[in-house]
């Protein structure tokens, strides 16, 4: 391999990345709400306003870098064939220049200034818990979730397993698919309150199709919102690592109509009347039987 | 750059008053900097390829939904194959993968191995300022990383062995909770051991740049790369302590009763976390710095240039060192941090970008009007620009809070800095070995054979981590054992490309077998008029003890 065709071949496989990174910002076409599609290459579907402004930010901070990365890229390749030893066999001395040097700080600062702005507008949205029309409770153990619906809201609690794979029926999906799912109301503002089973360790509630993570920490309430605009079932996974069933405690948020939800207020508080108070029942080893 | 206006350092017959130790006694009682660099670089060479057979390990397993490697190799390992050993198994190997590349590969090879190598005689020094504390500096790595590799085989969460929490370490799993066995003092014992050889390497270095500089060599003289081991020995020093305090308080919450991190007392776990990163941050930069450093020599060598734009080089790494204490709660946006506190983490993380920029355009500026020559370290370097830039900039999506809320915990955060250590840190390592090469071992390697091996590995880690960022985007999790199917693809073209890596790996052995093999002489200086610095002047291998004349340094400061 001589020195030419390497720095040939360099470019080449070098420009076959770049296009793969743009590819990766078009590929809009194949996206899941509530989980991914297959072969997936870009955010779930968004069905909160915090989700929408999530992509919306990303898809503008994506375009700067792939500029960037594209230019660099770009300089890269004209030195490599420009000021080549065999083009360019006397190499200049020169070491500095005052007004290249001031651009190329200045210029990335005001780049950043363009993505701070709103960032800190979403950054400022997520985190400013607006009137919230319910509250539901989640709390992480080792290997499960508990959901906890408040007094206004019939005073129940269940705890949320993965079904196994003897378990799917049609439509589930493997290692995503729970025994009890949490419901919602669609358009309403719901406050989510995370925590830890306060003997264990620390988990992560996750929804990405809301835009919603947030650490579940023994001794500490978490607080995130949510209002979904779709109705529909998410599913999320959990992300801190917390032990060999970590990849196995999905969690699965079903999104339905005023009425249904009412309805199955009803049924949930009959069918999980038995189960002990939350705090007790956190305490204890909720241990899945899988 | 400055030149050395004496030719005594060609002495080969110094120190006539006492012989030259063999065998052995070498290695084991060294006080030689330029032998106990050989060791680190080999220690990090065996512990690296530990490091990469375990990722390897946890590719395969992912390479298709389902668990299929690990129930075999738990049950090899342990003696237990069940379903639930191989999860736990999964856990403790990319717990050991991600220590052992921080610990065992980065460090040892770019700080302790080319560090002790080439900074002093960077600098014109016959050798570093306190040889017999280097001494111990290195022998104290092959304990801590026994211990780690102990930590394996003794229990750790009920019923299995070993400590799965990841790398950072976190409480309450890391906590009598979530790992009552020993596995994990093992864990803390070994970071214990490396931090005190980390500290202590730091000391020398900093001792010896600031006192053993040859005349004339000023600190705006010194070549880059001694200028990105001195800043990288400040991090370590100021960062280590703050790890071994909390892993202290680890300790001591795990054996004697206290409630540092422990809910149930009282304690905080989120306090390990910003402890823990208030280190973390800042080595991360430890880990990449002394490459920044040995690119900088690389390019311009190759460009036949000086560094453009040197002093702004130097204080760009001064800056990215001091900026990257102050930005440590990046990695726990989603812990619950209010949001002011949010807030100044955005903007402090932002910052970082700035300087980092000012290198990679100085680099390309390095080229630009420069007479470049393609050769391997010279490929190798222009291989680490692209690829830390495309690092880089995915660092830029992450330092937003709001959408680091989406991509937190999933393979896109895998990816980003796996682009800025696997293919950046790494690729800086590979750059430095074959540039150095034939100054440690006076042997040229096979040319053809070196450039086969990078373009294996930068075909081969592009296609495992390029991908990730998809599957990131699409919500997958990361440290997970199995997935949604629907991540199926992404995962098994990353899975191929670590098998065009281990193929490189292989290759990269065989570089190192075939040049020690043929023996073909490189001479004192191989890569011609580029190549300014001291180290340059010297006969390759240098002598056992070189500057018996100290060399002395005219030239005008930048």
């Amino acid at each position: 391999m001589n020195l030419r065709s390497t720095g040939r071949n360099f470019a080449a496989i070098a420009s076959g990345v770049a296009l793969t990174l743009l590819g990766a910002g078009a590929a809009f076409a194949q996206e899941g709400f509530g989980h991914a599609e297959p072969d997936q290459m870009d955010f779930q579907g968004a069905v909160t306003p915090i989700a929408h402004e999530i992509r919306d930010l990303h898809t503008l901070v994506l375009w700067i870098i792939v500029a960037i990365t594209l230019f660099v890229l770009a300089l890269l390749i004209y030195v490599m064939w420009r000021f080549n030893e065999k083009a360019n066999p006397t190499p200049s001395r020169t070491t500095h220049h005052t007004g290249l040097e001031v651009a190329w700080t200045v210029i990335p600062i005001l780049v950043l200034v363009v993505i701070a702005i709103p960032s800190f507008r979403l950054l400022t949205h997520q985190l400013t818990i607006p009137k919230s029309d319910m509250t539901l409770k989640v709390t992480g153990s080792q290997w499960a979730w508990t959901y906890e619906y408040p007094k206004d809201q019939g005073d129940f609690n269940f705890l949320s397993l993965v079904k196994s794979d003897k378990q799917l029926k049609p439509g589930d999906i493997r290692l995503l698919s729970v025994d009890n799912e949490a419901v919602v109301p669609v358009n309403k503002v719901i406050d989510v309150i995370v925590t830890s089973d306060p003997t264990g360790v620390i988990h992560s509630f996750t929804v990405p199709s809301f835009g919603v993570r947030v650490d579940a920490v023994p001794g500490r309430l978490n607080q995130t919102w949510f209002k979904a605009e779709r109705e529909g079932i998410y599913y999320g996974q959990c992300s801190k690592i917390c032990g060999k069933d970590h990849a196995f405690m999905p969690i699965a948020i079903r999104v339905v109509s005023e009425e249904a939800y009412q309805a199955w207020l009803v049924q949930a508080k009959k069918k999980f009347a038995s189960n002990p108070p939350a705090d007790e029942f956190a305490s204890n080893d909720a241990t899945p039987a899988r | 750059m400055a030149t050395t206006s004496t030719s005594d350092a060609h002495d080969d017959h110094a120190h006539d008053d006492h012989p030259l130790p063999h065998g052995w006694r070498r290695y084991l009682y060294s006080t030689n900097h330029k032998d106990i660099g050989t060791l680190y670089i080999i220690f990090a060479m065996v512990a690296g390829l530990i490091g990469f057979l375990l990722s390897f390990a946890i590719r395969l397993e992912l390479q298709n939904p389902g668990i299929q490697i690990f129930p075999a190799l738990s049950a090899v390992l342990t003696g237990d194959g069940s379903v639930d050993g191989a999860k736990n198994m999964y856990n403790v190997f990319i717990t050991a993968h991600g220590v052992i590349m921080i610990f065992f590969l980065v460090m040892p090879a770019l700080i302790g191995g080319f560090g002790n190598w080439f900074v002093p005689l960077m600098i014109g020094a016959p050798d570093m300022a306190f040889p017999r504390m280097n001494n111990i500096s290195f022998w104290l790595l092959p304990a801590s990383f026994l211990l780690l590799l102990s930590s394996m085989f003794v229990d750790g969460s009920p019923g299995f062995k070993g400590f799965g929490g990841g790398w950072v370490f976190y409480p309450p799993f890391s906590s009598l909770a979530g790992t009552p066995g020993p596995a994990m003092d093992f864990v803390i014992l070994s970071l214990h051991v490396a931090g005190a050889s980390s500290i202590l390497g730091a000391i020398n270095f900093i001792t010896t740049i600031f006192n053993m500089r040859a005349p004339g060599m000023t600190m705006h003289r010194m070549p880059l790369f001694a200028w990105s081991v001195l800043v990288t020995a400040f991090l370590l020093v100021l960062s280590l302590p703050v790890l071994a305090g909390a892993i202290t308080m680890l300790l001591t919450d795990r054996n004697f009763h206290t409630a540092f991190f422990n809910p149930e007392k009282g304690g905080d776990p989120i306090l390990f976390q910003h402890l823990f990163w208030f280190f973390g941050h800042p080595e991360v930069y430890i880990l990449i710095l002394p490459g920044f450093g040995i690119i900088s020599q690389i390019v311009s060598t190759f460009s036949r240039k000086p560094v453009f734009g040197y002093l702004g080089m130097a204080y760009a790494m001064v800056a990215i060192g001091v900026v990257g204490f102050v930005v440590w709660a990046h990695h726990m946006y989603t812990v619950g941090l209010s949001l002011n506190t949010q807030r100044y983490f955005v903007f402090a993380t932002m910052v970082i970008a700035v300087p980092t920029g000012v290198k990679i355009f100085s680099w390309i500026a390095t080229m630009w009007g420069g007479s470049i020559s393609l050769r391997l370290p010279m490929i190798w370097a222009i291989g680490f620009i692209f690829l830390f830039t495309v690092g880089g900039v995915t660092g830029v999506v992450l330092a937003n809070a709001g959408i680091d809320r989406a991509l937190h915990e999933t393979y896109y955060v895998v990816a980003h800095f796996h682009y800025t250590m696997s293919l950046g840190a790494v690729f800086s390592i590979f750059a430095g070995f074959y540039y150095w090469f034939p100054k440690m071992t006076g042997y040229m390697y096979n040319e053809t054979l070196g450039k086969l091996h990078f373009w294996l590995l930068f075909v081969g880690v592009n296609l495992v981590f390029f991908p990730q960022h998809f599957l990131g985007l699409a919500g997958m999790p990361r440290r997970y054992i199995d997935y949604p199917d629907a991540y199926a693809l992404w995962n098994w073209w990353s899975s191929v490309g670590a098998e065009i890596t281990a193929v490189s790996v292989v290759v990269f052995f065989y570089v190192v077998w075939e040049a020690f093999s043929k023996k073909r002489v490189a001479g004192d200086n191989p890569w011609g008029v580029g190549a300014t610095t001291l180290e340059w002047t010297l006969p390759s291998p240098p002598p056992f003890h070189q500057y018996e004349t100290l060399p002395r340094i005219s030239g005008s400061d930048h």
